[in-house]
């Protein structure tokens, strides 16, 4: 429809971001001006907090000058509760990788096993069954009671919830593998383990890679909370941190780079999708 | 009694009915041999177990009853020893054409190296016209092509028998006209023994030194061998000359169109599993009307009412 005009749908992005900046704008100018003060609250907290300046919603400006802030230095280090975000970030972004590895090497060999089998299917099924709809942050406690380490209870957390759209995905891809394709491997006596790597792998890869994007999904969803709860370091603990200083422009920056980070995330794992993805 | 190169007995497929029901006999009884060099084809209507058969010569499936012998061996799972072309014809769709037929023969001699296997697969798909789409994935290949590739996947291996199952069946007229002519010419240059599965019934008789007519299911039997007495070198453009050419045909579509039913069940008394009529119907009778041959008379004049069938009719 569009065809002849590839630049109308990024312009007309541009005229929702305008628009929704311009609304965001007035609508937190008016409210700093409008407060009325009483003198002896403002002497006792401070003027500026008092006439909301710190603790009133941010325009856009001030959100604007936060965010240049973190990008011109994101990875300064001045104690405990003041990082740069990056550094933030990048603990939140290991602890995803390393919790949803470990879920891959786990759930893609067992879903392998699973699919291929339909006894070891029907004996896992009730566990998963029961397993799957726990919430991840529901095992924190006892994470935290048996490890004794937040940062390894959180990746944990990261583990547990990554680990079940990739076991189905792989079972699933492994069991609905065409008939034909097992029998050409069978009729040309490839081995099993030939069969498994040549045929079964790439057969199922693109449902495979489907769950591990839903994974990460999950898994970037997860940290966030789950660093809330440990404390400590990541983006997680930086947005409660800076809820506590009741600085709201810190807030909306980190909301915005936990956005870009998972889109960057899953359009990572949609692209590998795509390069294991065949047509037939 | 003789011993063929390969040798099927009292070959049966069952199913479990449903509960109570007693189960579905697709065949059973069935005997026949081929010979090295042979080249079989088994004609029936669908769902008589044609498919079933061929899957357990493949050693993909297991038989109900019976055994078959291929090499003085009892078949016994699937062997390189048999290459089979797929109705679908099956290919890895992530493999390019020459993967694809290197993936078999990499199998077949494990100890080749990277480049023998190239130009040994190479060579194969040479052979089916293939040699400038050697990089293509099946999806960017045409229907023919690809099953050109299964053809050249199955040939690539060097079997000591090969199985098709409708190979041509998806194809147009066209198309598949080319390609039986390829497989003829291969054929004729390596005396490849194979069993095939046919709809077409001008198909088999270009291709076939002998014909298995197959009658419905279930209880299906092999009603009769019908030898193709035409010489070895036709072509398909030619074939159509020989006055024989009609006599076959007529008798096929008349089995498919008029006798294929009568044979299921008890109504086949008198039929002799073990040794399924051999006839020539291109050495007898006329082009036009061909009745039914005598020894067949015989048995469907069982059913009293019922005259003899006339291919005119069919073939009308
Ligand atoms: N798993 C099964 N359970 C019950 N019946 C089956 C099963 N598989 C096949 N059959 C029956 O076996 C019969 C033979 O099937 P087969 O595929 O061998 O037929 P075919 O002669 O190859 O037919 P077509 O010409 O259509 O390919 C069919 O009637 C089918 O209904
Ligand atoms: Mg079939």
């Amino acid at each position: 429809m569009n065809a002849k005009r590839p630049w109308l749908a990024p312009l007309l992005s541009l005229v929702f971001f305008a628009v929704f900046v311009g609304l965001w704008h007035l609508g937190t100018k008016q409210t700093v001006g409008e407060v009325i003060v009483d003198p002896e609250y403002a002497a006792l907290i401070g003027a500026a907090a008092a006439t909301g300046g710190q603790s009133a919603m941010p325009g856009p400006v001030d959100v604007a000058v936060k965010l240049w802030e973190h990008i011109s230095d994101p990875f300064y280090d001045r104690g405990t509760n003041d990082k740069g975000i990056g550094i933030q970030l990048g603990h939140s972004i290991a602890r995803v990788l390393v919790g949803f590895g470990l879920a891959a090497l786990v759930a893609i060999p067992l879903g392998f096993v699973i699919g291929m089998s339909p006894l070891v299917y029907k004996a896992l099924d009730p566990f998963i069954q029961v397993l799957k709809p726990i919430s991840p942050l529901a095992w924190m406690p006892l994470a935290l009671y048996t490890i004794k380490d937040s940062g390894i209870s959180a990746i944990f957390v990261i583990f547990i919830c990554s680990l079940w759209p990739m076991l189905i995905n792989t079972a699933f891809g492994v069991a609905a593998v065409r008939k034909d394709w097992l029998n050409v491997a069978r009729t040309l006596e490839v081995s099993r383990l030939r069969t498994a790597f040549q045929v079964i792998l790439p057969a199922a890869a693109p449902t495979i890679m489907t769950g591990m994007r839903i994974s990460v999904g999950i898994a970037w969803l997860v940290i966030v909370a789950a660093e809330m709860l440990v404390g400590g370091t990541g983006i997680g603990y930086f947005v409660w941190n800076e809820w506590n200083n009741l600085s709201i422009a810190n807030i909306i920056s980190a909301i915005l780079f936990i956005g870009l980070i998972g889109m960057v995330l899953d359009n990572t794992l949609a692209r590998l999708g795509r390069a294991v993805t065949y047509k037939e | 009694m003789t011993q063929h190169f390969l040798q099927v007995e009292g070959l049966a497929k069952r199913f479990p009915g449903p509960k109570g029901k007693d189960d579905l006999t697709v065949f059973e009884n069935i005997h026949f041999g081929i010979d090295k060099g042979e080249f079989v084809c088994i004609i029936g209507h669908s769902g008589c177990g044609k498919t079933t058969i061929l899957n357990v010569l493949a050693g993909l499936d297991e038989a109900s009853d019976g055994t078959v012998i291929m090499d003085g061996k009892e078949i016994y799972g699937p062997s390189l020893d048999r290459g089979v072309v797929f109705q679908g014809h099956a290919l890895l769709p992530w493999l390019t054409t020459l993967k694809n037929v290197e993936f078999g023969v990499r199998s077949r001699w494990p100890g080749w190296s990277a480049q023998q296997i190239e130009e040994h697969s190479t060579k194969y798909l040479e052979m089916v016209g293939l040699g400038s789409a050697l990089h293509k994935k099946p999806s960017e290949l045409s229907g023919g092509m690809k099953q050109r590739v299964g053809i050249a996947r199955a040939f690539a291996i060097q079997p000591k028998m090969l199985l098709l199952d409708e190979p041509f069946g998806a194809l147009d007229a066209l198309t598949r006209g080319t390609i039986q002519d390829e497989l003829l010419g291969i054929v004729q240059a390596t005396h490849q023994t194979v069993f095939m599965i046919t709809h077409d019934v001008d198909e088999a008789i270009l291709l076939a030194d002998k014909i298995m007519l197959m009658s419905n299911g279930p209880y299906a039997k092999i009603a009769e061998i019908v030898e193709v007495t035409m010489p070895r070198d036709r072509t398909r453009s030619t074939i159509h000359h020989d006055p024989q050419y009609y006599r076959i045909r007529n008798h096929l579509v008349d089995f498919l169109v008029n006798r294929s039913k009568d044979f299921a069940g008890a109504a086949a008394a008198g039929h002799d599993a073990r040794h399924p009529p051999v006839v020539r119907p291109g050495l007898e009778g006329s082009a036009e009307v061909v009745p039914m041959p005598a020894h067949l008379q015989s048995l469907s004049a069982k059913d009293a009412d019922r005259p003899a069938p006339l291919v005119s009719k069919a073939s009308a």
